[in-house]
């Protein structure tokens, strides 16, 4: 099948992204010729698993960490429930988790359904967020109270790109001798990460969010921190998760890191820039539009605008005839008719919730590109306006 | 992603009758900018009750675009009493049809209609009355039971996809759910002497209960616990005991099979 991806525009980086060509390259022999059971006890499986160390070595030193503290999973969602859960099985009189109100599913959706899973009742405390999608650190250490086992918090928002002092919050929970997790999905990969100066004890990484395929993840756990396996079976990953191992993923997501690593400056400079000259030249050109989340505090990649009184899926297919990929976090479906949680968290109001675009860079775009969104979106969105009962062009 | 027809596809990007008519004589409001979706109707009907011209505004997704296109093509050149007929169906029929999750926007479509026209002939319309239930989308229990009836509702999931009450906080589920209750019940009662026999013996029951679910339970073990009246009590033994789904699994498909083969009032619980 042929996508067409080579025609497209590809701004949607924080819902998935292209898997770099060295990362195919590196993938395919174990897809192919070495085909071997990293557990076997010949030779031909077992060099499999000396690669398999390798990659593991390549993903421990991009965010710091000593190989044994990282764990392969099959998504960023199972890091996240394995993390959870364990830190309540850590402490089974502590029925109690705070988290936020911005959270990805992957922890909202495990938080609303803790109860049914476990058999326990929980209490769950989600912290609200400012109007900028930031955290006030003081309610966060008001609620660490004696009965929590575990605090959640992600490191960056997918849809805001906006970033929690996660290292602060988890030196908080550390002192208090709460477990905490991050869910740093969209984190991983974008910004530095160093946990051997972190009190962080949980970290959710997801491959496909940085150039590695879909399917495969990584749990942080960090040495000396109690943990209860979610996967049970095989003496794989020390068994600390059984399951024979995604090895061409892993290899994959192996390469994604050491590129990531080489990239980061990059993402950081380059990537930055376009996406500021993006939004500031969207802001400008386009009136009663604003943009979501803290300006600073926020993802070098990342940028969620509102547009009044358009709505995003219209404004989405009308980018989708020009090959321009993005998302919104409107929702015009029967079973979420309200706008993004997480927009609807920081208090955007109704007028600009439902139409609110995130655009997702990566090092792969080009200026060209930019420069082709910053001259289709103002005609895209005036088209539209010209359809809304909303719109006054005289009440700018 | 949806999968849109061409022709809603055609509508949203290249929308007929835009604006409003100048000497308009019939406006119809629907939707709000909280709701995701809003359409101004603005029509104009001459001294033979025909409507010689419609144009529209819509803030919403591409269907709602799309629907409110073709319902100002359907209506240009109406009697209005032809007009008054068109159903959300026929909105949905002529773009050669909307995804289950979008009719609510055919259902705007229609609503905006009939405020028109109730409009032009300066009629308040009884829509407006009746009690909220669904407080997040303003949805009154008056239009629920219309849209039951008219979209041969089945589910509260349905009523969310044609009414978007329940699409919010989902608060009103259960209020949904006793609606949809009283409306199968109103069509059910004649059906019900048709071929089931009525009177069973609570031992015939459950003999014949069992024997279904014998039958049908090949997906994850089921055990009949009791019987008591209309009341059956299940509980589930095989894989999907704990899942958050069982629920479900137990009232839609259990349910059914025994409705449509021991007596259709049954109504299945889980043992807790
Ligand atoms: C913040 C965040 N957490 C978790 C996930 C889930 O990751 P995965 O798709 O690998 O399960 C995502 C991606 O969708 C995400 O953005």
């Amino acid at each position: 099948m042929d996508c067409g991806s080579d025609d497209i525009i590809y701004m949607d980086n924080n819902a998935t992204t292209m898997v770099a060509p060295e990362v195919v390259d590196a993938m395919m022999p174990y897809l192919t010729d070495c085909y071997g059971n990293p557990s076997s006890m010949h030779s031909f499986g077992g060099q499999v698993g000396r690669e398999i160390e390798k990659a593991r070595e390549k993903i421990a030193n991009l965010i710091g960490a000593m190989p044994q503290e990282i764990i392969f999973t099959s998504c960023g969602t199972e890091s996240d429930s394995t993390a959870v859960l364990s830190g309540l099985q850590t402490f089974p009189d502590k029925r109690h988790i705070v988290t936020t109100r911005v959270e990805h599913p992957a922890i909202k959706s495990l938080c609303d359904n803790l109860d049914l899973l476990t058999g326990h009742k929980h209490r769950i405390t989600r912290l609200q967020v400012a109007e900028d999608g930031t955290l006030d650190m003081a309610k966060y250490a008001e609620s660490l109270s004696d009965d929590i086992a575990i605090v959640s918090a992600m490191w960056a928002n997918n849809e805001t790109g906006v970033i929690f002092p996660v290292e602060e919050m988890a030196q908080l929970a550390k002192s208090k001798d709460i477990l905490f997790h991050t869910d740093a999905v969209q984190a991983v990969g974008k910004i530095p990460i160093n946990m051997k100066e972190s009190a962080i004890d949980f970290l959710s990484i997801s491959g496909h969010k940085l150039h590695a395929p879909k399917g495969v993840g990584v749990l942080y756990v960090r040495k000396g921190t109690p943990y209860i396996p979610f996967l049970n079976g095989g003496h794989q990953e020390d068994g600390r998760r059984g399951g024979t191992e995604n090895v061409a993923s892993i290899i994959g997501l192996g390469k994604a890191c050491e590129l990531a690593h080489l990239h980061m400056e990059e993402e950081n400079s380059r990537v930055r820039a376009m996406r500021d000259r993006l939004e500031q030249g969207l802001l400008a050109s386009i009136p009663r539009s604003m943009l979501n989340g803290n300006k600073e505090q926020r993802l070098p990649n990342t940028t969620n605008i509102s547009f009044e009184f358009v709505e995003g899926e219209a404004i989405l297919l009308h980018m989708n005839q020009y090959k321009i990929c993005a998302s919104s976090g409107s929702a015009c479906t029967s079973g979420s008719l309200e706008p993004s949680h997480v927009l609807r968290a920081m208090g955007v109001p109704f007028t600009a919730a439902h139409g609110s675009i995130r655009f997702s860079l990566s090092v792969y775009n080009t200026d060209q590109e930019i420069d082709f969104v910053l001259e289709t979106l103002p005609g895209i969105i005036a088209n539209l306006r010209e359809l809304s009962p909303f719109w006054d062009p005289n009440n700018l | 992603m949806w999968e849109y027809t061409d022709k809603v596809n055609e509508h949203f990007m290249n929308p007929r009758n835009v604006g409003q008519v100048e000497n308009a004589n019939g406006v119809g409001e629907v939707g709000s900018l909280a709701c995701g979706d809003a359409l101004k109707l603005t029509i104009h009907v001459n001294d033979e009750d025909i409507i010689t011209d419609a144009k529209f505004k819509t803030f919403g997704c591409a269907s709602a675009i799309a629907s409110s296109s073709a319902l100002t093509e359907m209506v240009k050149g109406m009697k209005l009493e032809e007009a008054e007929k068109i159903t959300n169906e026929d909105i949905a029929d002529f773009l050669g049809g909307l995804p289950k999750e979008k009719m609510h926007c055919s259902v705007m479509g229609r609503e905006a209609l009939e405020a028109a026209i109730a409009n032009y002939r300066g009629v308040i319309l009884p829509m407006a009355e009746g009690e909220v239930v669904c407080e997040c989308f303003g949805v009154t229990d008056l239009e629920i039971s219309r849209a039951i009836q008219e979209s041969n509702l089945r589910s509260v999931e349905e009523i969310t996809n044609f009414t978007k009450a329940g699409g919010g906080c989902g608060k009103c589920e259960d209020r949904l759910r006793d609606l949809l209750q009283a409306s199968v019940n109103l069509v059910a009662i004649p059906m019900q002497s048709v071929n089931k026999e009525q009177k069973m013996t609570t031992l015939q029951k459950i003999k014949k209960i069992e024997e279904v679910m014998e039958r049908e339970k090949d997906d994850g073990d089921i055990e009949l616990i009791d019987v008591d009246g209309d009341f059956v009590t299940v509980s589930l033994l095989g894989a999907c005991r704990s899942c958050q789904k069982s629920e479900t699994t137990i009232k839609q498909y259990v349910e059914k099979k025994l409705r449509e083969q021991v007596i259709d009032t049954l109504i299945v619980e889980e043992a807790k």
